[in-house]
């Protein structure tokens, strides 16, 4: 295990000497490492919380102020601070979207598995059900389906209904990518080897084909998250978000239907678009910089663990 | 025959695709509570078990849901019957029908300047590589690709009605509503400008990105090395041979993004008040007309699955390679 353990440091180490001469990369992980601080520290940010009212002396609420030293990014309609609702809003936005990516990427590379590693039937049914979800147009789909769960009437916050919708209708370009790339790594010696010595289904998936499938799929997950995030915005932007639980999306949405414009209250409405591109283009960044270093083809490199075998094998077979 | 099997394949995937939208909007309307009779006659009147019952039958609502409620349902789909709206008390389909040609005017204006200008830079950039030019390209189909479309479109909003005067909602000013069209191009043109913009520049990045890649592929065949040895300049090679081998994965990519492109629509035409079909889809979640919601998504989604089909089609005409295999 401790041997394990220091090449995985090792090979942590080698991949950070890599990761940090490229510029882009480091400038997506930034942008996505500032969001996380603000929403986890969001109380030490902000006198405010995202529901206090700003007042002035006479006890009237300050509606529309523009920024100023007591809130800096100016006050909302109703009077909240701006930069709270926008601290605040990070948690939402981030956990709706970090949760709706790892959903969808945890379905997509599920299926895409199973799918590639038994074929056959299997394989035809998940491939038909992708070929059936990506011609249906997304966004007309997603609302039908919130709306209409809403209106069910089923006791879930309306947050878990979009984080459910979200992630289970995403995962389908996950799943054709870990499907074609399980198909290929299927057929090397290694897995052969293996079924020859009497290893088990579930003990190859776990032990030969996963290690050599997890580059891609932290690549597409941080790739997922940020079409998550873009999403919740848009849902949130077109109502469906949970007013009492305002994401950046939210923001937007009170923020065109409540006039900030023809108020000209642009700290309102600005702001949380910023946010948005903000962490977005910091995943696709680093995703974009993560996939070129994790190629696929010289993944065993980066492999921590027992995949140190993979490496030998790999030499031995010249593959 | 390959390219026959390869039709025949698509169009069951396609049927396939058909069915189950068809299938899900009808599970929809039946999972909603509530009475469907009673939401036909109101709330607020009282009438006997008796007559309620006969109600149900007359609408066939005594039957079993499948198959038999199931293809009642699809046979008034067929002739147009999408229900009534909830809040507007007319048929949906009248109500489509209506927005239709608003929104097939912002998409196809839209998708018209976002492939010309698309295909035009992505070309250049991918011709230029490792220019200023390419690099600048790809940072700003990067951006586009990482911004809220409806958040584009406010910002385009506010700077284009304080520094240009433009319009910022509706199709035509009020005072020019039910008038004939040729009096009134001119203001429609203004109305059209900013939507048709945020349009434009959202899907340019990804147009220019595809076309990019396609042609740099393009350029390393070795009918371009051929076409360079007979002594054609650059240029030359660049539009003869390049853009047309080039074109080909555009055409599959066009119609793979129509659903993409309904998502833009609805966005803008809620930031532009424009009076189509996606504005109607986020006024039906507004008021929660679910009739109208559910014709709207019926109406969208086959629309964008027939599309797709007739792109397999053609696409098997313009690459005779499709035909060979």
């Amino acid at each position: 295990m401790s041997d394990h353990w220091k090449l995985f440091l090792r090979n942590l180490n080698e991949f950070w000497k890599a990761f940090r001469r490229n510029k882009l990369g480091l400038v997506g992980g930034f942008l996505i490492l500032t969001a996380l601080l603000a929403a986890i520290f969001a109380p030490a940010l902000t006198p405010h919380s995202a529901v206090d009212i700003m007042r002035d002396s006479n006890g009237r609420a300050l509606t529309f102020a523009s920024p100023a030293m007591h809130s800096p990014l100016g006050t909302d309609d109703a009077g909240h601070d701006v930069w709270a609702l926008l601290i605040y809003g990070a948690r939402i936005s981030l956990m709706v979207g970090f949760l709706a990516g790892f959903i969808s990427m945890f379905v997509g590379s599920s299926l895409g598995i199973i799918a590639g590693y038994f074929g056959g039937a299997v394989d035809t049914l998940v491939m038909r059900v992708t070929d059936i979800l990506m011609v249906i147009p997304d966004l007309p789909l997603m609302l039908v389906l919130v709306a209409t769960i809403r209106q069910m009437d089923l006791k879930v916050s309306p947050l878990s209904v979009l984080i459910l919708v979200i992630g289970l209708l995403y995962w389908t370009s996950a799943a054709r990518l870990i499907r074609s790339q399980t198909l290929t790594i299927k057929e090397r010696q290694f897995v052969a080897r293996a079924r020859a010595i009497g290893a088990g289904h579930w003990h190859i998936v776990r032990k030969h084909i996963l290690p050599q499938l997890m580059p891609l799929i932290v690549t597409n997950t941080v790739l997922i998250l940020s079409t998550a995030i873009l999403i919740e915005s848009g849902l949130a932007f077109l109502g469906l978000g949970d007013p009492t639980q305002p994401s950046w999306g939210t923001m937007l949405n009170f923020a065109f239907s409540r006039s900030a414009i023809s108020n000209g209250a642009w700290w309102f409405y600005l702001p949380p678009g910023i946010a948005i591109l903000w962490v977005s283009l910091g995943c696709i960044l680093l995703g974009n910089v993560l996939e070129e270093m994790m190629n696929p083809r010289l993944a065993a490199h980066y492999l921590e663990g027992d995949k140190g075998m993979i490496a030998i094998t790999d030499k031995e077979t010249g593959l | 025959m390959a390219r026959r099997d390869y039709l025949i394949g698509k169009m069951g995937i396609s049927l396939l695709t058909l069915l189950f939208v068809l299938l899900l909007d009808f599970m929809l309307f039946r999972v909603l509570p509530g009475d469907p009779v009673r939401a036909v006659i109101g709330r607020n009147v009282r009438i006997s078990a008796d007559v309620q019952n006969s109600l149900r039958a007359q609408f066939g609502l005594d039957k079993p849901i499948f198959p038999d409620q199931f293809v009642d349902t699809l046979g008034q789909w067929a002739r147009g019957n999408l229900g009534v709206s909830w809040s507007q008390r007319r048929p949906v389909s009248e109500i489509l029908i209506s927005k239709l040609w608003n929104t097939l005017l912002l998409i196809g204006l839209g998708q018209l300047f976002s492939i010309i200008f698309g295909v035009m830079l992505g070309l250049l950039a991918g011709w230029k590589r490792k220019t200023p030019f390419d690099i600048g390209a790809l940072t700003f189909s990067l951006i586009a690709w990482a911004t809220p479309t409806f958040w584009l479109g406010i910002i385009l909003l506010v700077a284009g009605s304080a520094w240009f005067g433009l319009p910022t909602g509706g199709i035509v000013s009020p005072a020019n509503i039910g008038k004939p069209l040729h009096t009134v191009l001119p203001d429609l043109i203004r109305h059209l400008i900013l939507p048709t913009l945020t349009f434009t520049i959202l899907y340019l990045g990804e147009y220019m990105l595809i076309m990019r890649s396609s042609i740099l592929e393009t350029l390393s065949e070795d009918y371009i090395l051929t076409a360079r040895a007979k002594g054609m300049s650059n240029f030359q090679v660049l539009m003869r041979h390049g853009l047309r081998n080039a074109m080909l994965p555009m055409v599959t990519i066009i119609a793979l993004n129509l659903g993409f492109t309904v998502s833009g629509a609805i966005y803008i035409e809620t930031v532009f008040s424009y009076d189509g079909l996606g504005n109607l889809v986020q006024t039906a979640l507004v008021k929660q007309d679910y009739p109208l919601l559910q014709g709207a998504f019926l109406l969208l989604a086959v629309s964008v699955i027939v599309a797709n089909m007739l792109a397999d089609f053609l696409y098997t005409y313009l690459d005779p390679r499709v035909k060979a295999n």
